[in-house]
């Protein structure tokens, strides 16, 4: 604390009153905290000033948040701000994105941990943690997995790759571009994952693996096209609160079929589907 | 969740002997239910092997039967073509459980180890003689619409919560295990899981530090009639209320032998026995499978939320039985 107060004017040459607390002692933890952040020196301050309002009682609860801010303006380089002591640490060597990383992780740490906080790579959600809503999913050697209930450790000489691996900006996948024609997203936190999920479930497609919709499991032909209703089938470990599913179905079907998928907005279309197989099903019944 | 300690097991030797050394230990193959298990403290290994490494990821023919290695995926399982084509019941069952992440994810050994998704079973902050032996069952009098009605104990009323499971019952699986010394033993799959009685922290029979290494299918003659029916809360990605596995043999359209295994009503996979034996030499019809289903499910016991369970079995065998029969 003794360095931080020697040239503090030189930081800001006006001290504003609520900077004032900054002269008081750190704590212990919160010393270990800045340290674990890899914040040092004029970081440190500049980020001490820039958390001063809401005062170092907060510090804790904004972690997180500001942990992705300081990596997206390169504030920080997660990857060497290695916590000082790590519990039942395990080497790690993996390929993240086509990018070689060698990572030191605690046992409990999760492959999504690892990616959004150590590796600055905050394109893969935590939804639910627990494996239900699939925002965290991942390709793990070309398939897609929940990182969330990966262990890091579990992923020695893996092949990784996160959204922010799938297509950037200047050059999207087409399933990130049928996202953005489709409009397949309102809030957007759960679009990562379903991405992930459907640029894997267009490849599964390919190899001919079925699903529960399938018709004829035993069939040595491969399915050329899904219908709908395997799409939905395929897709259903990415929840999306928004409820944004009839134009993320449209997006993966355009990038599915190659061709453009026509806005129907006949919400009656699909009632009418059931109710033409419950009248067939009752027909079949009556033959048994 | 609490530390533990990390290992990376090259040989199951290894694997079993790391394991059996340590009561608290436990092998890591999928991870889908045991991390999120211990996120949720209810498991509390202080180590855990890594047996992801070891090779026992094979699906291949032995003589007339199967076997499907225990660390194979379900995915892998589920699409291989001596399973779609023996057993499409499997086939079928595999990929009506979880979603396709997890089916990448858990391995065939991993889900006949799944724990089951009581409710109290999950919540520390309730009583459960699985999590916690001797505190009470919260569900026996509590929220039990997803719980047993055959074959539960006052100790627990929890029910398995594998598809794949159900399917194997039926296919009358065995699994293959062996010990830290090398010692290996089949255990037939109706033997396997267990029923609650005064322990259900025990849910099958495997010995601490036992590794399965396969489980191996009898070939059978069910593959052009059979059918795995789910029914669930929602269309899919969601656990069964009520599930049926049905394979039948018929022969100059009389069915010769017939099997019939029921998930979300029982601790284990629940053969319908009584069922089973009603179909043996008659001709398939509605008539037929309504008899047999009602004179199964005459014997359960619905809890206070879960009646609804009797008359949805009875129809899930009903159904499961047309279809496997069309």
């Amino acid at each position: 604390m003794k360095e931080l107060n020697e040239g503090f004017e030189s930081y800001d040459l006006v001290m504003h009153e609520d900077e004032m607390f900054l002269c008081e002692e750190l704590t212990e933890d919160e010393e270990k905290l800045l340290d674990e952040l890899g914040i040092h020196g004029a970081s440190r301050r500049k980020f001490l000033g820039q958390v001063g309002a809401a005062g170092f009682g907060m510090l804790a609860m904004q972690v997180l948040a500001q942990q992705d801010t300081l990596a997206a303006e390169g504030l920080v380089d997660l990857t060497k701000s290695e916590p000082v002591s790590i519990e039942n640490a395990v080497n790690v060597n993996m390929r993240i994105n086509g990018v070689r990383k060698s990572l030191k992780v605690d046992s409990r740490m999760t492959l999504l941990d690892a990616l959004r906080e150590r590796l600055g790579l905050t394109g893969s959600k935590k939804g639910c943690d627990h494996g239900q809503c699939g925002a965290c999913t991942v390709h793990v050697d070309g398939e897609r997995h929940l990182s969330c209930l990966t262990l890091a450790a579990t992923c020695e000489d893996k092949d990784i790759k996160t959204i922010e691996g799938i297509g950037d900006e200047k050059n999207l996948h087409p399933m990130q571009a049928a996202f953005v024609k489709y409009d397949a997203f309102q809030c957007g936190y759960c679009t990562p994952g379903q991405i992930c999920s459907a640029v894997a479930l267009l490849d599964e497609a390919k190899k001919g693996e079925v699903s529960y919709e399938t018709e004829n499991i035993s069939a040595k032909t491969r399915p050329v096209q899904l219908s709908d209703d395997e799409i939905r089938e395929r897709m259903s470990g990415n929840l999306c609160r928004c409820g944004a599913y009839p134009n993320i179905l449209k997006a993966i079907k355009e990038v599915h079929t190659g061709k453009a998928v026509a806005q129907t907005w006949n919400f009656s279309e699909r009632l009418d589907d059931i109710a033409e197989n419950y009248e067939q099903e009752d027909a079949n019944d009556e033959t048994v | 969740m609490r530390p533990f300690k990390y290992d990376r097991a090259k040989k199951s030797n290894d694997a079993t002997k790391m394991v059996a050394s340590n009561k608290n230990a436990k092998f890591l193959a999928g991870g889908t239910n045991i991390v999120d298990l211990m996120k949720e403290n209810v498991e509390r290994p202080d180590a855990l092997v890594d047996v992801n490494n070891l090779e026992l990821k094979q699906i291949k023919s032995m003589g007339s039967n199967i076997s499907i290695g225990a660390l194979a995926k379900n995915k892998d399982t589920a699409n291989h073509p001596l399973i779609k084509q023996n057993f499409p019941l499997l086939t079928q069952a595999i990929l009506s459980g979880a979603s396709a992440q997890i089916r990448n994810m858990a391995t065939n050994g991993g889900n006949l180890n799944q724990r089951t998704r009581c409710v109290y079973f999950y919540d520390t902050a309730t009583p459960c003689n699985k999590r916690e032996p001797g505190t009470g069952c919260g569900a026996a009098e509590g929220l039990n619409r997803m719980h047993a009605i055959f074959g539960y104990s006052d100790k627990c009323v929890a029910t398995h919560p594998s598809d794949m499971c159900i399917a194997l019952a039926a296919l009358d699986a065995v699994v293959h295990v062996e010990d830290e010394k090398g010692n290996k033993r089949k255990i037939l799959f109706g033997a396997y899981h267990r029923l609650p009685g005064d322990t259900p922290e025990k849910d099958n029979n495997l010995k601490h530090g036992e590794l399965i290494t396969s489980i191996e299918i009898p070939k059978n003659k069910f593959a052009n009639n059979s059918y795995y029916l789910k029914v669930r809360d929602r269309a899919s990605y969601a656990f069964a209320l009520v599930s049926v596995a049905t394979g039948l043999e018929i022969k100059n359209g009389i069915i010769r032998k017939s099997r019939i295994a029921m998930g979300g009503v029982a601790h284990k996979p629940w053969r319908a026995m009584i069922a089973e034996k009603e179909l043996i030499g008659k001709k398939p019809s509605q008539k037929l499978f309504e008899r047999a289903a009602k004179m199964e499910m005459e014997r359960a016991k619905p809890l206070e939320h879960n009646k609804y369970k009797v008359t949805l079995g009875e129809r899930a065998i009903v159904r499961a039985l047309k279809m496997a029969s069309a």
